[in-house]
């Protein structure tokens, strides 16, 4: 073997001849990295600066002239954006439709699951490979059965059509995630649970729910942020009924109906963008982890 | 006090309810017999689910099929008349060729850049940095997004101040660079807007692949490099083989979001100057010109499109149930 010969060298003098040889040769792996943040982050950055700019200056400027004359900075367009017609009712109607279109599909989602997991009966497989072929439909198939009944049964335009539809939307997957963790944890849990006498509606909520948080943690980052970003969906059922649109709808008709004066509205992106955010780095710790339970295993 | 109310139902009363539907499903089954109550409840216990998933997606699928045979209203059958529009209409191939080109550009790219920074960030400190400033894109609307890339690929003509910064770059650079309409000219525009969808989407497979490799033990990587290999060698021969089954993962929810791609180009160009895909026609016959058949019909090619990877995926999860 070729290496041996290294390995003999003198501890010392392999330490210091792995330091320096190690620094440059790992600079450019450290210039990609450099590089790959600035790309990533140089559009965030640029609507952050341009937000506490006044609209004319973005029209006429360049963001990053405004370092050169840091006297702009103003919070006109929040200012504007809190104020202006719907923006802070999309925001709060964003927060109703997202809370319930999340915690309903995982709950949901949680029961079936559970019963997929450890509880036997007929069609058990087959019905579970039929969630995982839901899996990949696009949403694009529902829409018009779906509105037709929702029209039938005056749930266009309301929170409950909107709650059940993005529900639905979100129940393969977390179907498809929570099983591979409940599946995964140890037998002699639940044979130990049930010779205690514990019910079902026990096991599920004292034992097994909180073992699955990590699990559930990274659900929630995925299903709050897709029901609060989506604008598809919304549009669809919520289309035309601007008491209950959500933000991603408010900021969209105004994105067309301001045409050339977009420039205003990049207070009210960057407001839109904050909850997900911090949804996100609040759940962090768990997300890998949830993940790795569901999508990688296999 | 409306809203007030609605608030409360939101964070107090929707929890409770599901809380209160397992409660009630063991209350009923404590009352049948033990045999009875063993066949119903694991029925009761997946009801709220399977009823969700019948009545939003199984039943509108099959409805839609059926649509997509009728004419505009839904009142006549006018057998393949919505497919012969779908395969000839000049915008729907134009969208076709559209989502074409990003099926073979958007899902190898975007996992060939995934795999490049979760590995190279796999070996430096600040790798929690890295991972996050390229997932922030993932909690952005596509409408939030709409708006920074109008700042990025805004366009002024030559002679005057640019205010878009990928022209300004540029001609900071190269001196004689003139100023592109990025989202007008034709074929680049469709290059912007993949760029766009690369910016949003290379954190979910990073995330994923990064959490893959993690898996990889470490004394396998080590013994490897003690016997010479060196770094590509590691990555050809150990690395790549062992994540092939998450980059398999990864490349197929890539493929099902491109085929139904519509935020992008609803937001940022609506399907002008040569750039619609299959899903915002789909929205435009639905919703500007209630053509129910024609919409069904576009929805069930893209659900045709589906059927390969919805093979694939149930025959990923037997070979692992197999394994279990």
């Amino acid at each position: 073997m070729e290496s041996t010969a290294e390995l003999e060298k003198p501890e010392v003098v392999r330490k210091e001849q792995n330091f320096l040889g190690n620094f440059v040769r790992r600079i450019p792996l450290h210039l990609v990295l450099i590089l790959i943040i600035i790309l990533w982050a140089t559009p965030t950055f640029a609507l952050l600066v341009s937000s506490f700019r006044p609209a004319r200056e973005i029209a006429t400027s360049g963001w990053w002239t405004a370092f050169e004359e840091p006297s702009q900075f103003s919070l006109d367009l929040y200012r504007q954006a809190l104020t202006r017609q719907g923006m802070g009712r999309g925001f709060m109607n964003s927060l109703f439709i997202a809370i319930p279109a999340t915690i309903v599909p995982i709950m949901a989602a949680a029961f079936a699951a559970y019963t997929f997991s450890w509880m036997n009966f007929p069609g058990r497989v087959l019905i579970f490979i039929i969630i995982i072929g839901l899996l990949v439909v696009p949403l694009q198939m529902t829409f018009v059965p779906v509105l037709q009944a929702y029209n039938r049964l005056g749930l266009t335009g309301t929170f409950p059509g909107i709650w059940l539809a993005h529900a639905a939307y979100g129940i393969p997957f977390a179907v498809y995630l929570l099983r591979n963790f409940i599946g995964g944890l140890p037998r002699d849990l639940f044979e130990s649970a049930t010779l205690d006498g514990a019910t079902h509606f026990d096991t599920f909520f004292q034992i097994v729910l909180p073992l699955t948080v990590p699990a559930i943690a990274s659900l929630v980052i995925f299903q709050f942020m897709w029901v609060w970003n989506d604008l598809l969906v919304a549009l669809i059922y919520l289309g035309g009924f601007p008491a209950v649109a959500p933000m991603t709808v408010v900021i969209a008709s105004q994105v067309s109906s301001l045409g050339a004066n977009w420039q205003v509205l990049t207070a009210s992106a960057f407001i839109s963008m904050a909850l997900p955010l911090i949804v996100f780095f609040g759940l962090q710790r768990y997300f890998v982890r949830g993940i790795l339970a569901g999508a990688v295993k296999g | 006090m409306d809203r007030l109310l609605l608030a409360l139902v939101v964070i107090i009363g929707v929890p409770a309810a599901t809380v209160l539907y397992a409660w009630l499903v063991e209350q009923l089954l404590a009352r049948l017999p033990d045999r009875v109550a063993k066949g119903l409840r694991p029925w009761l216990w997946i009801a709220p689910a399977m009823v969700l998933l019948l009545s939003f997606l199984v039943y509108p699928v099959i409805r839609t099929v059926v649509l997509s045979f009728m004419n505009a209203n839904s009142t006549t059958f006018v057998g393949l008349e919505n497919f012969r529009y779908t395969f000839t209409d000049s915008l729907m191939l134009s969208a076709f060729r559209n989502n074409l080109v990003w099926l073979l550009i958007f899902p190898p790219v975007v996992v060939t850049i995934a795999l490049l920074i979760a590995v190279l960030a796999d070996r430096v400190k600040y790798e929690g940095l890295v991972k996050a400033v390229v997932f922030i894109p993932m909690a952005i609307s596509f409408v939030a997004a709409g708006v920074i890339w109008k700042l990025m690929y805004d366009y002024q003509p030559a002679g005057r101040a640019q205010t878009g910064t990928l022209n300004a770059f540029l001609m900071g650079i190269f001196p004689d660079f003139e100023p592109v309409a990025w989202l007008i000219n034709y074929p680049i525009n469709n290059a912007a807007l993949i760029v766009i969808g690369l910016w949003m989407w290379t954190g979910f497979s990073t995330v994923i692949l990064s959490a893959g490799l993690k898996g990889i033990p470490d004394e396998l990587l080590e013994a490897s490099r003690i016997d010479g290999a060196n770094e590509f060698q590691i990555f050809r021969h150990i690395t790549f083989p062992l994540l092939s089954s998450t980059i398999a993962v990864v490349l197929t929810t890539q493929v099902i979001s491109v085929l139904k791609i519509f935020d992008i180009i609803y937001v940022m160009t609506n399907g002008n100057f040569n750039t619609d895909v299959i899903a915002n026609i789909m929205y435009k016959q639905l919703f500007t010109f209630h053509h129910l058949g024609r919409a069904s019909a576009i929805a069930t090619v893209l659900l045709l499109l589906t059927i390969p990877v919805m093979i694939f995926n149930v025959r990923r999860f037997n070979v692992q149930e197999e394994l279990r």
